[in-house]
């Protein structure tokens, strides 16, 4: 069983994580079953939230809406990755094994910053 | 009048398909429905906000920005007393030095050119390869690195507080901090908020003037922010001209061995081994040559490498093309588009300093 849930660019994260929090509280809890996919946005080089809180276990599905190539980065300790870079409308997924907080970055686009809060 | 309907309208298309559609729907590749009339609200992005960014903790007073430009021209803030920030960042050359690449300690070659400071209020970040974030952050690097102006901050600082005016100057302008690297780097970096080009012809051209830009300039910035033409403005962005970005955009000297790797040193990653910062494009007529290794001078060339698509290409920025489609007539355009980017000249008095 897989909940899929989509972030679009400017609905609240907060409504979904608490949906997503709610269902897990309501049934019984297994880990390996309940991960979840989030999607993040890229469009007008910013990430479309600042932080997401996930779950260990979780996938992040960073999709491009520039129209131009942006990269997906983080040399965090709880998960470190290179995307690599990639054009508008294609994405890139991770899942975080690890618990911690992980710092992604655009390296063509400094100012491109989130933070993922992996409980 | 029909135009700008025509575009409202396509906003609204555009909108409607996204909120059906959600991240699914692609964006039109011409993501900028520009219409190229002066005035036109579609282009208002290309204007600067009038204060760039300023850190709470310096906002700045007159007495902060007189402090700061003495500081600038004082050739006596390094080892020799004989080099001041203005050595290098010269009013009479743009900001910059018209040097290929920096003169350092001793007259000794730096590897890479000199940046102008008109608009680095603007960047958020700083240096070819973003090392530095802020111009307070910056301001001290120069005056001690050994291969610039060799200075001994240990010396100076009792120096600068034993010399009258520079005491008195410090006590107006930062009356309960001292004098110290950090007062130092805040009054340097309030004298270079103060270095801005925002009154170009193509800025007054966005206001309304009609008459600022010719024909062919017009045609220029169209093949400027075009994807299909010149493609510029992917990295060469509004306000000022740059996405604050980094980027190889394949110059001969990534060939060399070893290549000065650039924004890799800060970032380990390989797609940054060769990437330097996008710089500004405003005054860009006043501060030839060009690029980090100052290796091409004059903007006809420029224009040249990124229709040619750059000469070493083994780790070109994705966003850069490896060719263009662009005839004679077009890069001229473009290149008159570049010469509109030239503010007016604004005089300069220098300063008296303190003996
Ligand atoms: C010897 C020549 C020289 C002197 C003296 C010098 N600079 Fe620079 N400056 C440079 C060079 C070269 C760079 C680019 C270096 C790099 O990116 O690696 C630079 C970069 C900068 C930048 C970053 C601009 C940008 O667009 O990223 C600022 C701001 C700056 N200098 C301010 C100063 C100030 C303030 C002083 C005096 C305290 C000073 N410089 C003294 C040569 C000089
Ligand atoms: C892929 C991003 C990208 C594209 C596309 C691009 N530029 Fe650049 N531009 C840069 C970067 C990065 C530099 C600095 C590179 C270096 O010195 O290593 C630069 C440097 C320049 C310079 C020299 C600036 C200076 O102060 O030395 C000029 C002029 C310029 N570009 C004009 C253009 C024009 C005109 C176009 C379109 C035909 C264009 N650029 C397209 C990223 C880009
Ligand atoms: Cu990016």
């Amino acid at each position: 069983m897989m909940i899929r849930e989509q972030l679009k660019n400017k609905s609240k994260p907060f409504s979904i994580l608490s949906l997503v929090l709610m269902w897990s509280l309501i049934l019984n809890y297994q880990s390996t079953v309940w991960a979840a996919e989030f999607e993040v946005g890229q469009k007008n080089k910013a990430f479309s939230v600042p932080v997401l809180k996930i779950k260990q276990g979780d996938t992040v599905k960073f999709t491009n809406n520039d129209p131009f190539f942006h990269n997906v980065f983080s040399l965090s300790d709880a998960k470190f990755f290179d995307l690599g870079s990639f054009p508008q409308g294609e994405f890139r997924q991770v899942t975080f094994d690890k618990k911690g907080t992980v710092e992604v970055e655009c390296a063509i686009h400094p100012t491109m910053k989130l933070k993922i809060i992996v409980e | 009048m029909w135009k700008e309907l025509n575009g409202r309208v396509k906003y609204l298309l555009k909108t409607i398909l996204l909120l059906i559609g959600g991240t699914s729907v692609g964006y039109s590749a011409a993501d900028h429905d520009y219409v190229f009339e002066a005035g036109h609200s579609s282009l208002q992005e290309w204007l600067l906000p009038d204060l760039p960014p300023i850190p709470d903790d310096n906002r700045p007073t007159a007495s902060r920005i007189e402090l700061g430009k003495k500081l600038f021209f004082d050739p006596r803030l390094s080892g020799h007393g004989n080099m001041s920030c203005a050595t290098c960042h010269s009013p009479m050359l743009g900001w910059s030095d018209g040097l290929a690449t920096a003169r350092g300690f001793k007259s000794q070659i730096l590897p890479r050119a000199t940046p102008t400071i008109v608009n680095v209020a603007y960047n958020s970040i700083q240096m070819w390869d973003g090392r530095k974030r802020s111009l307070e952050d910056q301001a001290i690097g120069p005056m001690e690195a050994v291969a610039e102006m060799h200075a001994n901050l240990a010396e100076l600082i009792p120096w600068l507080g034993n010399n009258e005016g520079y005491k008195s100057l410090f006590k107006s302008a930062y009356p309960n901090e001292g004098i110290n690297r950090s007062t130092l780097a805040k009054a340097i970096a309030s004298f270079e908020r103060t270095i801005i080009s925002n009154d170009s012809p193509f800025d007054q051209w966005v206001k309304g003037n009609s008459t600022a830009l010719s024909k062919q300039q017009i045609l220029g910035f169209k093949l400027f922010v075009s994807e299909d033409k010149g493609n510029c403005a992917v990295c060469h962005s509004a306000p000022n001209f740059t996405d604050n970005g980094f980027h190889n955009i394949g110059l001969k000297s990534f060939g060399n061995e070893p290549p000065d790797l650039g924004r890799f040193s800060q970032k380990p990653l390989a797609i940054m081994k060769g990437a330097f910062k996008t710089p500004t494009l405003r005054d860009i007529t006043l501060t030839a040559p060009y690029f980090h290794d100052g290796s091409i001078t004059t903007l006809t060339d420029v224009v040249d490498h990124y229709v040619r698509g750059g000469d070493i290409k083994t780790n070109l920025s994705p966003n850069m093309k490896t060719s263009l489609d662009l005839n004679s007539e077009e890069v001229a355009a473009i290149i008159a588009f570049l010469q509109a980017l030239e503010g007016t000249p604004k005089p300069i008095t220098l300063p008296m300093l303190p003996l």
